[in-house]
């Protein structure tokens, strides 16, 4: 079996270290953070390539920006150590350190200037005036905001005001760019379009770079990898693909995307019973006979009529198995897909929640009531260990 | 796979370096720190242990020895202990004394005749014995010898030691424990009457439509720029024996507690309007669209919508005006008649009878009080701060014709009330001799012919306020600014907070008090700045911390808590962070605390009035000390001038504060009519 | 040129010494005496006495007794100048005057000198305990003027009467221990209970008493002589009535401080403080001075304010000051409310 977009990766996410040919440019290992009795960071190792875009993704509360602070020395670490750039920074205050960093809130200083507040920092470090006129310049340019040099932060808007943050991080040049949730406190519109530019600043740039988002399209559309963290740990490491395609564990599958989930319990070799059902499932290792969660994104379910292979773009169904009949309880329509909510006979009583391109749905006339086929893709049902 | 492991692995916990940045402000922390340390908890302390020091007959220093008739032939020497366990002369309670305690030797021989040719011998056993024989203080382990006539002149000294007897004494004084219960009493009445006025005017300001709102909220503020002096002045000239309206009265006396709650109902009018303002502009309009909704009356609605949730607001001012009651002290001290009032009683024990060990006393009862509405404020605060962040929709009053009439109508008794008072003050400073001339004159702003302090005093007041201004702002700020932006050092900043928070608690007078036991001991290294300007701006600014502090402190948590970190990420020392941004952007902070501690040091008595010497009278002790020596009209005339100085301060407070504002806060205009792009 | 430079060298040194000898001593004064008077008796004395400077530091006596008493280990004073006698008592038996006849000391009438040899402390002029009785408040209420201080216990001033506090004037106190001395223990107390039925209100100053009746606050003031005289003049309707008995008086002294830097220049004020010519000055506000035959009448009051005196043992009074003033407390001061 394969799938339309089997990219060039491994199947199982591999660690970062034994890529690089050179030391990580960041390198935390045991990492702890404790408040009293609450664990905020548990035992966190991680390798931040030189020039790479990092994100780390999780809910709130998981322990992200604690991460976040501890790299800039703002909330040190209770155990562990932190190099970067070869040097244990682990115990130096934040001033001591190589970081820009930009928060959610801006933090401009409401009472300077754009141009004021992007100097300051180089003022601090006595340049000659006019080197630092032209730096400031170049950085508004490479920010696009050339013109507005001489408002007042409280005299631009949200978009705005972020791009001055960025700016001011990196006048000094630092080693490393700190993003806390940059885009948070954006609507929609700006968020989109100011992802890219950040995202493009940074390859032109070439800074290593490290972004706390809760955002999962963010850090799926910005990072080169992802950081996936819950309740203080970090759950999985890996590119955007490897992280939604091959989730290590249900959290990841349910926090990145949507899944459906159903109690299964593992049979032979890469199948699984789901109810009484058997189904042919992706490889994996666990035990047979043990009891487990299947998963399936509602984007992959393919809906099985005459000209379904050529609507999902699949190649014809392999295993009769995944094929189940189903009948059309719901429909809501969400723009680029319909959310379908169907039920079948095979899967009991847990709905099956399907999303179906516009397309299909008008190709195969799926409507309120029908009954239709749909296909569970092998490669596309998951199975974890019951968290 | 991650398993929750919960717990740290073994060893100690990583500590940050301290950088230059962080050790600079712990050491200015440090030094603010200190200041608080000098200028309260150390003197504080000594009063306490002063409220423990008594004084005591000790009958086994002193030894005796007893002629016979023809005045020699004398007696083994006996010390005064074995005499008066022979004759029970004195009985314990007689032992303890204060420091001007006698006791007559001659007592303690049951068959002495000042006629008697009997001659007798006294001497102390230590060099701590002292007696008087006559006027004369004699010391010493030698004998000496009197004959009868001069020694029934001879009095025993008591000598010092520490125990609670200072408090048995208050509390067997009936005079002084009804003290406690009339300022108690007198308290919860004004308290009452207070909430409910400044509750109405509240009320009337935030819901209803009517007129003249602008200039109802500024009468309403006027008791805040005079001493609480005043109103008993102004009582005095409205209801006293020869007061305009003394047949309202109906024959009861303004002197007394009636007075003193109308008063203290005046000047503490603003406070209770202040707090409960704010908490009832901040309703919630979606409460009340629910109670309509649901058909609930407007009485309904009142108690189970606009009550409860004014109730934090409610509570506080309760607590505030208390405490300001209870521990007032110019008010009963100039219309409280024969009324006892514990911040009274320590002016009466200390200035009256020099009795400096029981004003300790008094003032550490003065303090249970005070603190309990303190704790109970702080901790109301802390749910009112929850109840503030909530999301709300304002409440947009709508007009009603009857109500509005009615609201008017009461904000006009209450500003009637308000300017009647000052007015009546005005109008007797000015009068030549009332009643009986009531031609206009000047006289009595010849402050220089009166007692009191003269103009001098008047402008050392102002002297007094300028420099309590600017100083105390500088202080302050700084210490908020070091609590609120240190990291780490999480022991130093609790302590710190909790001293910046003490003064509050503490009643003027105690603190005046206190600062007499702790500065003016010669042994003390700062002894140098007692009886000048500094000791008073020192006391002036710690009485008046609190507010000042919890002032700056807002200011400096509305900044961006990022400020710091970002300067951290850009390399830049916080000292150039503070003068470039900080302090700009909390300027109009800073000019609000500097005018709140010019206006105070203006009006303050309690604090000070131990404290002043001859060059550093004040108006508002010079008003207390004219009051005292009934140049009553003067007093009034003194008290116009206090009010007359803070209303320009608070005008030019006004003016500077928008030419600032124009010149270094641009960006605070062109925030309000920037459109977001 | 040699005799320019002489000159300019002796010049110099002229100015030197004179104005060294100028500020040769500078006495800080602890005082009670009314301030507008101070700067009258400093500018007379630093004129008779050009190498001494006064500095005043002044208050009322209450207040500055208690300074003084506070600053009884690390005395600031050099000497105390027109203080009441009581409170120097009270100083003396704490070992702070320091002894010293002055010249003409024997010139005084007796009354004004300390009994010891050498006197701690030397009188300079006198305050009378006199009523200030308000004619027409009075007239309203139909009250007649009392002669006597057994007369105040009449129902009929009932409410009407006004005196201060001993245990925070002065004033208070001396009427207080003068009873006590002209009735007789018993008599007084019984006396003042019945007195106190009366009271409207005990102050805090012993002139208030008097400025009260002379704004109709009340009708009888039980005060002192000097602020009747002077409310009079200002136009107040009172009469100055001096009882029957007799009046306690209380003297205002002069006394130096033990360990005084400047003994000298202090022993020459107290010197001049019992001069003919201080004493005459002392008049133009008290009609009764230390200094025998210079008084002359003051305007408003009697000439025989010497006269209604009584026998003062001011000794007696300091040594059973506090008892009296804590039996005092106990009778009086619970008084909870005020009478209307």
């Amino acid at each position: 079996m394969k799938h339309a977009t089997a990219p060039a990766e491994p199947a199982m996410p591999v660690s970062a270290n034994r890529q690089s040919e050179r030391r990580p440019f960041l390198e935390i290992s045991g990492l702890w953070k404790a408040y009293g009795d609450f664990v905020a960071l548990r035992d966190i190792d991680l390798q931040v390539k030189e020039g790479e875009f990092v994100c780390f993704l999780g809910p709130s509360g998981c322990g992200k920006t604690t991460l976040l602070r501890a790299i800039a020395g703002l909330d040190i670490q209770s155990r562990g150590a932190i190099r970067q750039a070869g040097q244990d920074i682990s115990r130096l205050p934040p001033a001591q350190r190589d970081y820009g960093i930009v928060f959610q809130s801006y933090a401009l200083f409401p009472n300077l200037t754009i141009e004021k507040n992007i100097a300051f920092g180089l003022e601090n470090i006595g340049r000659p005036r006019r080197e630092i006129a032209s730096r400031v310049s170049d950085l508004l340019d490479l920010v696009g905001l050339s013109s507005q040099g001489r408002k007042y932060p409280a005299q631009l808007s949200g978009g705005q005001q972020q791009r001055v943050a960025l700016a001011r991080a990196m006048a000094i040049s630092p080693g490393l760019l700190l993003l806390d949730e940059p885009l948070s406190a954006l609507d929609a519109k700006v968020r989109v379009h100011l992802r890219h530019e950040i995202k493009e600043l940074q390859r032109k740039l070439g800074v290593t770079t490290i972004m706390v988002t809760h955002d999962q399209e963010e850090a799926l559309s910005m990072a080169d990898r992802i950081v996936v963290m819950n309740q203080g740990g970090i759950e999985q490491v890996g590119t955007p693909t490897e992280i939604y395609r091959h989730p290590r564990t249900l959290f990841v599958a349910d926090f990145i995307g949507e899944t459906n989930q159903f109690p299964a319990t593992v049979g032979k070799g890469a199948q699984v019973e789901i109810g009484h059902t058997r189904f042919a499932c992706a490889e994996h290792l666990l035990p047979a006979g043990a009891a487990v969660v299947a998963a399936v994104r509602p984007a992959d379910i393919i809906p099985h009529g005459a000209d379904a292979h050529r609507a999902t773009g699949l190649e014809a169904v392999g295993n009769a198995d995944n094929l189940i009949d189903a009948h059309v309880e719901d429909m809501e329509f969400l723009g680029m897909f319909w959310r379908t909510r169907l039920s079948a006979p095979r899967l009991k009583e847990t709905p099956l929640v399907a999303d179906f391109s516009t397309n299909a749905v008008r190709r195969l006339c799926i409507e309120i009531g029908s009954a239709i086929q749909v296909e569970i893709p092998q490669e596309r049902l998951l199975l974890f260990a019951k968290a | 796979m991650t398993l929750a492991v919960d717990f740290l692995p073994p060893g100690r916990a990583l500590r940050q370096q301290i950088s230059d940045d962080d050790r600079l402000k712990r050491a200015v922390m440090f030094v603010v720190g200190i200041y608080l340390v000098i200028a309260l908890a150390i003197p504080l302390f000594v009063m306490l242990s002063k409220s423990l020091s008594t004084y005591t007959f000790d009958l086994h220093q002193f030894e005796f020895q007893v002629s016979d008739e023809s005045g020699g032939g004398w007696s083994d020497p006996v010390t005064a202990a074995a005499l008066n366990t022979a004759i029970a002369a004195f009985p314990e309670s007689d032992l303890e004394a204060g420091a001007d305690g006698r006791l007559q030797a001659a007592k303690l021989f049951a068959d002495f005749s000042f006629r008697s040719p009997v001659r007798y011998r006294i001497r102390g056993t230590s060099e701590e014995a002292h007696f008087l024989a006559g006027s004369q203080l004699v010391r010493g382990t030698e004998w000496k010898e009197y004959d009868s006539n001069h020694f029934r002149r001879v009095m025993l000294r008591p000598s010092r030691s520490v125990g609670l007897s200072n408090f048995t004494e208050y509390f067997s004084t009936p005079s002084l424990v009804r003290s406690i219960k009339n300022s108690v009493m007198i308290a919860l009445i004004s308290t009452a009457v207070t909430l409910t006025v400044a509750f109405g005017l509240a009320y009337a300001l935030n819901r209803s439509r009517m007129r003249g709102k602008g200039a109802f909220k500024l009468i309403v503020t006027i008791p805040i720029l005079v001493p609480s002096l005043l109103p008993g002045i102004a009582l005095v000239y409205l209801f006293g024996n020869q007061g305009v309206f003394k047949d309202l009265l109906l024959g009861h006396s303004i002197y007394g507690p009636l007075g003193i709650v109308v008063g203290s109902v005046f000047f503490t009018l603003p406070h209770a309007f202040l707090i409960i303002s704010t908490a009832l502009s901040v309703a919630d309009a979606r409460h009340y669209e629910a109670a309509t909704s649901l058909r609930a009356s407007r009485w309904r609605t009142f108690w189970t919508v606009t009550v409860p949730g004014a109730r934090y607001g409610l509570i506080s001012a309760a607590f505030v005006v208390f405490t300001l009651v209870i521990t007032d002290f110019g008010l009963p001290k100039v219309i409280g008649g024969q009324y006892g009032m514990l911040a009274v009683d320590i002016y009466k024990q200390v200035i009256g009878q020099q009795n400096f060990e029981m004003g300790a006393v008094v003032s550490v009862i003065l303090l249970i009080p005070a603190f309990l509405a303190f704790a109970v404020d702080r901790m109301t605060q802390r749910r009112q701060v929850a109840l503030l962040s909530a999301r709300a929709v304002p409440f947009e009053p709508k007009p009603r014709r009857g109500f509005d009439a009615a609201c008017f109508a009461f904000c006009s008794l209450v500003a009637i009330f308000v300017l009647g008072m000052i007015g009546m003050c005005q109008v007797a400073a000015l009068v030549k001799f009332w009643p009986y001339d009531l031609s206009l004159s000047l006289r009595n702003y010849a402050f220089d012919l009166m007692d009191g302090g003269g103009w001098d005093a008047y402008y050392n007041s102002i002297r007094l306020a300028l420099m309590t201004a600017v100083i105390g702002s500088l202080i302050v700020f700084t210490g908020a600014y070091m609590v609120e932006k240190t990291k780490g050092f999480g022991l130093g900043r609790g302590a710190f907070h909790m001293l910046a928070m003490l003064p509050m608690a503490v009643p003027g007078m105690v603190l005046g008090l206190a600062y007499i036991f702790f500065f003016n001991n010669p042994g003390n290294p700062l002894h140098g700045i007692y009886g000048t300007m500094a000791i008073l701006v020192l006391c002036t600014v710690t009485h008046f911390y609190t507010v000042a502090h919890l002032t700056a402190l807002t200011a400096l948590k509305q900044l961006d808590p990022e400020f710091e970190a970002v300067a951290d990420s850009l390399k830049i020392p916080f000292y150039k962070l503070f003068f470039r941004v900080t302090l700009p952007v909390c300027l109009p902070a800073l000019l609000e605390i500097a005018i709140y501690l010019f206006v105070n040091a203006m009006t303050t008595v309690s604090a000070v009035v131990f404290l002043y010497a001859t060059d550093t009278k004040l108006a508002s002790v010079a008003i207390l000390n004219m009051d005292d020596a009934g140049d009553i009209a003067p007093a009034a005339a003194m008290g116009m001038m206090i009010f007359y100085t803070n209303v320009a301060a608070k005008l030019l407070h006004a003016v500077v504060a928008r030419l600032l504002l124009a010149r270094t806060q641009g960006w605070r205009q062109v925030a309000q009519t920037a459109v977001p792009a | 040129m040699p005799f320019s430079k002489a000159f300019l060298g002796a010049a110099t040194a002229f100015l030197l010494a004179s104005t060294a000898a100028y500020a040769e001593a500078e006495l800080t004064v602890y005082t009670s005496v009314e301030a507008v008077d101070l700067d009258r008796y400093k500018e007379t004395f630093e004129k008779a006495h050009p190498d001494i400077k006064i500095n005043w530091v002044r208050d009322s006596t209450g207040v500055m007794t208690a300074k003084l008493l506070a600053e009884k280990d690390n005395p600031q004073a050099d000497v105390v100048w027109g203080v009441a006698a009581t409170s120097l008592l009270l100083l003396k038996s704490e070992g702070m005057l320091e002894p010293y006849a002055p010249k003409n000391v024997e010139a005084l009438d007796p009354r004004f000198v300390d009994g010891d040899k050498p006197p701690s402390w030397v009188g300079m002029d006198a305050y009378v305990a006199a009523l200030c009785y308000n004619t027409v408040e009075a007239e309203k209420l139909g009250l007649t003027p009392p002669t006597s201080w057994k007369d105040l216990t009449k129902p009929e001033y009932k409410g009407h009467v006004v005196m201060p506090n001993p245990n925070s004037s002065g004033t208070g106190f001396l009427d207080v221990s003068a009873w006590l001395q002209t009735f007789g223990e018993e008599e007084a107390w019984s006396f003042m209970d019945a007195l106190h039925e009366n009271i409207a209100a005990y102050t805090h100053s012993g002139s208030k008493p008097c400025k009260m009746a002379a704004s109709g606050e009340t009708v009888i003031g039980v005060s002192f002589e000097f602020p009747g005289a002077k409310a009079k003049t200002s136009g107040a309707p009172i009469d100055i009535i001096f009882p029957a008995e007799g009046s306690g008086w209380e003297a205002e002294a002069t006394a130096i401080i033990a360990g005084t830097a400047n003994l000298e220049a202090a022993k020459t004020l107290v010197d001049w403080s019992i001069s003919k010519e201080a004493n005459e000055m002392y008049n133009v506000g008290y009609a009764v001075v230390a200094y025998p035959g210079v008084a002359k009448p003051i305007e408003n009051l009697p000439d025989d304010v010497a006269e209604k005196m009584i026998e003062n043992d001011f000794e007696w009074a300091a040594n059973n000051r506090a008892r009296i003033l804590k039996e005092w407390q106990k009778r009086y001061d619970a008084k909870s409310e005020p009478k209307s």
